[in-house]
């Protein structure tokens, strides 16, 4: 991505940003339709989830379930640290650990 | 009206943030130094704390430009993205109803979830003798903890070396972001939904696969949810 794209993202994003938190501040309601809120519910786990398994099943960007895949198998791994704990720190430490011990045995 | 400004409101609000920094700044160091590992230059990498001011937004928006994706599928990702913040502002509405516009302006800018939680609490306590200062001293803490993490990990970052694969960070920390946050069932059809589709759709051009699956994993528990609840009124 050029600079110039670069900004274009920044100021973009600092746009839309500002406009999702001032916008009903600025209309002075505090209703929202219950079919958005409970839309707006489902957002983070979809987002998160669509980042994840991409980077984890197409880390060179094909599809790889073999297990010379170190990004899945030690991503698997942080999932289920993740699943269990709930703790950020413990699911990032495992993640980067799982795959540097992977990548020294194969 | 009663003046909004209050310093001792402003620096309860401040204190009232310290705790939820030790879970921010950490991430703060995280996304600067992932941002130059991914080619982003310092500056625009501390451009993105600065300008955009929204955590996830900020690393998910690292790895699409690093994979290539069009600044406008980036934007609108973003957009997507923040979309919660419209649950914020409609909390907040009534209570800044009487403001200024210049703070309620000043307020919504900083109304990020670390904020609002504490914000909220503050306005249902009262502890403070201004509910809005003590908010405004909260926003500020953490925009001031995450502009300079971010700085940290920029100096961190730029001196790690590529070998290490500090990218795989990234898809961790969207983890460690997820669990925490799936409440009921129907999130979890959401994040399924949205994942399994992901990678199918990744060869989609313009980088529209990832908001394709995120509207199917939307869409799917919608679907799933009000269903089960037709099934329950009859």
């Amino acid at each position: 991505m050029s600079r110039m794209e670069l900004w274009a993202v920044i100021l973009g994003g600092m746009l839309v940003t500002y406009v999702t938190r001032l916008s009903i501040v600025l209309i002075g309601s505090d209703r929202l339709p219950a079919r958005l809120r409970a839309a707006l519910r489902f957002v983070p786990p979809a987002v998160l989830s669509a980042l994840i398994v991409p980077a984890l099943v197409r880390p060179e960007g094909s599809l790889d379930f073999s297990f010379e895949n170190t990004v899945l198998v030690a991503g698997i791994l942080a999932g289920l640290v993740a699943w269990r704990t709930r703790n950020p720190w413990l699911t990032i430490a495992s993640g980067l650990a799982a795959r540097a011990a992977l990548l020294l045995m194969l | 009206m009663v003046a909004p400004m209050s310093r001792r409101a402003f620096l309860s609000g401040m204190r009232a943030q310290l705790p939820l920094l030790l879970g921010v700044v950490p991430f703060g160091v995280i996304f600067g130094a992932l941002a130059v590992s991914e080619g982003i230059p310092p500056w625009e990498a501390q451009a993105l704390s600065l300008f955009v001011f929204a955590g996830s937004a900020q690393f998910i928006a690292v790895g699409l430009i690093a994979g290539g994706t069009p600044p406008a599928v980036v934007v609108l990702t973003i957009l997507v993205v923040n979309l919660r913040h419209l649950l914020y502002s409609a909390a907040m509405a009534p209570r800044w109803q009487a403001l200024p516009r210049r703070w309620r302006a000043m307020l919504a800018w900083l109304l990020t979830d670390e904020a609002f939680a504490v914000g909220s609490l503050e306005y249902a306590r009262r502890t403070s003798h201004s509910p809005h200062a003590f908010f405004l001293g909260t926003g500020m803490a953490l925009w001031m903890a995450w502009q300079a993490s971010t700085a940290a990990g920029i100096f961190l970052g730029a001196r790690i070396p590529a070998s290490w694969g500090l990218e795989f960070a990234l898809p961790l920390t969207f983890l460690a972001m997820l669990f925490p946050l799936l409440e009921d069932r129907w999130q979890v059809v959401a994040a399924v939904v949205a994942g399994a589709l992901s990678p199918l759709l990744a060869e989609l051009p313009y980088g529209l696969g990832l908001l394709l699956a995120i509207l199917a994993g939307i869409v799917a528990a919608m679907g799933i949810e009000s269903q089960s609840a037709r099934r329950r009124a009859t």
